[in-house]
């Protein structure tokens, strides 16, 4: 049924269907509206046979999805930001104890300085935390990932992330396709778990593990990945057969059969992308063979699909809305691995941090400089370098310098900064 | 076990003990009844407290539910010494997940019983108990017990209390007395041990979120302890246990002194031993016969600072006035019903 709805309305109807058993809420911006649809669903009971629980930190709701899970109910959870990293403990925890829990990342930056907006410094952060982790481009996609995620963690026995970008996606009111009941009953079938805290056939869940078993146990997890990596290219299609949709898989290619440039990114800047791709493409403005890369299983991450994407190519441009301090990239040094030995340029580009604008002006002018190949390796989009060097001066010059957030608002303009 | 009718104790004596009571009123540690729930075998240090009471408390919850319960346990002595992989001591579906969260994962998997239930998946009535140690409980846990008491979820919390955390070699918690010697409240310095004035007593905070039942108990009463639990288990939300168990490592005190030392510490009154429901105490268990701390802290090397050539007779005093304030605030001279 098509639908004209909030991006973080459709998941929740989404993960409605899917038929949770037990649902955490903690808010956080920009993920709250998630769960607080959720919320009136139980209330209003169109969500039956589901426990409703605000608890009071993002910490407790992974605990609390993580007990309800290993008691066999189908469980989920969203946040976001700085939410994410106060429960990173519980998220690990979660992964080594082979709970198929599914949950919402609405990508937020993280503090400080403190910001609200939308980059994926907080699921990426988590990039090693052993769950899995599906980006969607859309509203469409995001909801129909989270169908996919209850399917793929329940036959793994393992986590699922479906990251969505804040307010992009979960605060854009766009049409949907939303499915029905049944179809979702088709897909998705009960969850059997692998173990369940059962008195009949009691167990121990949990158990002190030494270096006689532990690397086994931490292998199990990755070889679970790697069969993830065959199985979510299956659930895509599984899903197209019940539903009539292209959504999930390892990657999306757009326009990549003849280019020499492809640009690779994750998330809803992929629409920017590939707005400016074409316009790039018209022989008007050059003709450019340029292509596009969607990564949306970041973990597992695809290195065999990625390689296969970028065979016939010569460089490519890792768009990424992270920042690897210190180094770079963090989705660069991923595809940097999977093209190991192709001989490609590769450059890498922070961009969209805290929310900052990707425009079709500002990737234009970026790609041709990377298709003359006339770019650093690492290139932040857009950055005001005269705020930073203004800044640096200003350290080298004297010692108290007050915080640094407050010293570049001011320098920017921004009303209300105070003056040194 | 042999019967002994006369009741010693309306004697005029102190002496107390399975024998004055009748035989099916008796606390029977062998039979063939009894769950076992954490079976022998495990790694606990001789003497244990924790490991006595949680053998108690958990057989007295298996018991009052008909072998229906899940255990969910804190990070801690008592996850260690019971579950080292391969092995477990645990006869009960049984998870630990972390530190700090034990409260919360035992809110979730009380959820998922009520769906299942509410479902028609689960035909009995399977219910749930938290566990853990002061430090899982007063200190990283504590966010997550208060959130776990405040929705009044259905869970028996139990707390079983060595006053440090004795797992990773006897560390100040904030369930450490003050003046008490730990490996970071060393006896040294001008106010050796831990300092006054700090530290909490959660049961009066469990009393503050007025959940349906909070109780104190030791290991020296093992029939009131399972009596405790007994009641808990009648009773449906969130309820609390906190059970003194003496550590004979972390209180430097001999292995066979365990039980001895937490009748002392109920003796004297530094641990005050009570019930309440919905906020208000209905009982306590009166002090039999008052002892003066001193008896309490002299076996115990944490405090052997306060008992060299001169005896610290400030510091005694002032933890004689806490033991004092606990007999005044719960009556524990009195005749026990409120």
């Amino acid at each position: 049924m098509l639908k004209q709805i909030e991006g973080s309305r459709a998941v929740a109807e989404a993960v409605a269907l899917c038929r949770p058993e037990v649902i955490c809420a903690y808010p956080i911006s920009p993920q709250t509206h998630i769960v607080e649809a959720l919320g009136e669903m139980v209330k209003e009971e169109t969500l039956t046979d589901c426990e409703y629980i605000n608890v009071e930190s993002e910490f407790a709701a992974m605990s609390v999805a993580i007990g309800a899970s290993a008691a066999g109910a189908r469980s989920y959870t969203a946040t976001a930001s700085q939410g994410l990293l106060f429960m990173v403990e519980a998220v690990y925890n979660a992964s080594g104890l082979g709970l198929p829990i599914v949950m919402t990342v609405a990508n937020r930056a993280i503090g400080a300085p403190i910001n609200i907006w939308n980059d994926h410094s907080d699921s990426l952060s988590q990039r090693d935390c052993g769950w899995i982790q599906l980006f969607a481009e859309t509203n469409q996609e995001a909801l129909d990932l989270h169908i996919q995620a209850f399917k793929l963690a329940e036959e793994l026995s393992m986590p699922v992330m479906v990251c969505m970008d804040g307010f992009i996606l979960t605060h854009a009111y766009e049409r949907v396709d939303m499915p029905t009941q049944e179809q979702v009953d088709a897909y998705l079938p009960p969850y059997e778990p692998r173990q369940v805290l059962d008195p009949n056939e009691p167990v121990s869940i949990g158990a002190m593990v030494g270096p006689e078993a532990f690397t086994e146990v931490r292998y199990l997890a990755h070889a679970k990945q790697m069969q993830a990596l065959e199985r979510i290219p299956q659930l895509a299609t599984e899903f197209n057969s019940v539903f009539g949709r292209d959504s999930g898989g390892l990657i999306h290619t757009y326009r990549t059969e003849d280019a020499d440039t492809i640009v690779i990114a994750m998330g809803s800047v992929l629409g920017t992308i590939k707005d400016t791709v074409d316009a790039m493409r018209l022989p008007e403005n050059g003709g450019h063979r340029i292509g596009v890369l969607g990564i949306t299983s970041y973990r597992p991450f695809p290195l065999a699909a990625v390689a296969d994407a970028l065979k016939n190519c010569k460089r490519f441009v890792v768009l990424e809305k992270s920042l690897a301090v210190g180094i770079g990239g963090i989705v660069a040094t991923d595809v940097r691995m999977a093209v190991t030995g192709m001989g490609l340029k590769g450059f890498t580009v922070v961009a969209g941090l805290g929310g900052r604008a990707i425009t079709v002006k500002s990737l234009t002018a970026l790609f041709e400089k990377a298709m003359r190949e006339n770019l650093d390796l690492v290139t932040f989009l857009d950055l005001d370098w005269k705020a930073v060097n203004k800044q640096l001066e200003r350290e080298k010059a004297r010692r108290r310098t007050g915080p640094v957030a407050e010293a570049l608002l001011r320098d920017v303009g921004v009303v209300g900064a105070r003056n040194y | 076990m042999s019967f002994q009718p006369v009741k010693f104790y309306q004697t005029g004596t102190f002496t107390v003990g399975n024998r004055l009571l009748a035989p099916e009123e008796r606390s029977v540690q062998a039979s063939a009844k009894r769950f076992n729930s954490i079976n022998s075998g495990h790694r606990a240090c001789q003497g244990c407290g924790e490991a006595l009471g949680a053998r108690y408390a958990i057989d007295a919850a298996m018991e009052a539910t008909d072998g229906q319960l899940v255990a969910a346990n804190a990070t801690g002595c008592l996850e260690v010494f019971s579950t080292p992989y391969p092995e477990t001591s645990w006869q009960i579906p049984w998870i630990h997940s972390l530190f700090g969260n034990t409260a919360a994962v035992a809110t979730g998997i009380a959820a998922a019983i009520k769906v299942k239930r509410k479902k028609g998946e689960q035909t009995q009535d399977v219910r749930v108990v938290a566990q853990g140690g002061d430090g899982g409980t007063t200190d990283i846990g504590f966010g997550c017990l208060s959130g776990m008491f405040e929705r009044n979820d259905d869970v028996l919390y139990i707390c079983y209390d060595n006053q440090g955390y004795m797992n990773t070699g006897v560390q100040r918690s904030s369930a450490t007395p003050p003046a008490a010697r730990t490996a970071t409240t060393m006896a040294v310095g001008p106010e050796p041990g831990n300092v006054f004035g700090q530290g909490k007593f959660v049961p009066a905070i469990a009393l503050a979120h007025d959940v349906p039942y909070v109780a104190t108990a030791t290991v020296a009463d093992l029939r009131d302890l399972e009596a405790k639990v007994r009641r808990a288990m009648e009773i449906r939300g969130a309820r609390y246990i906190h059970i003194l168990v003496p550590c004979p490592l972390g209180w430097g005190t001999a292995s066979q002194e365990t039980i001895h030392m937490a009748r002392l510490a109920k003796e004297t009154g530094i641990f005050p031993v009570f019930e309440a429901e919905h906020g208000e105490i209905t009982s306590v268990l009166p002090i039999r016969r008052q002892m003066p701390v001193e008896d309490y802290l002299k076996p115990q090397k944490r405090y052997a600072h306060l008992f060299g050539k001169q005896p610290n007779v400030t510091v005694i005093a002032r933890l004689q006035a806490m033991a004092d304030r606990n007999i005044k605030r719960y009556g524990l001279l009195g005749q026990g019903e409120r």
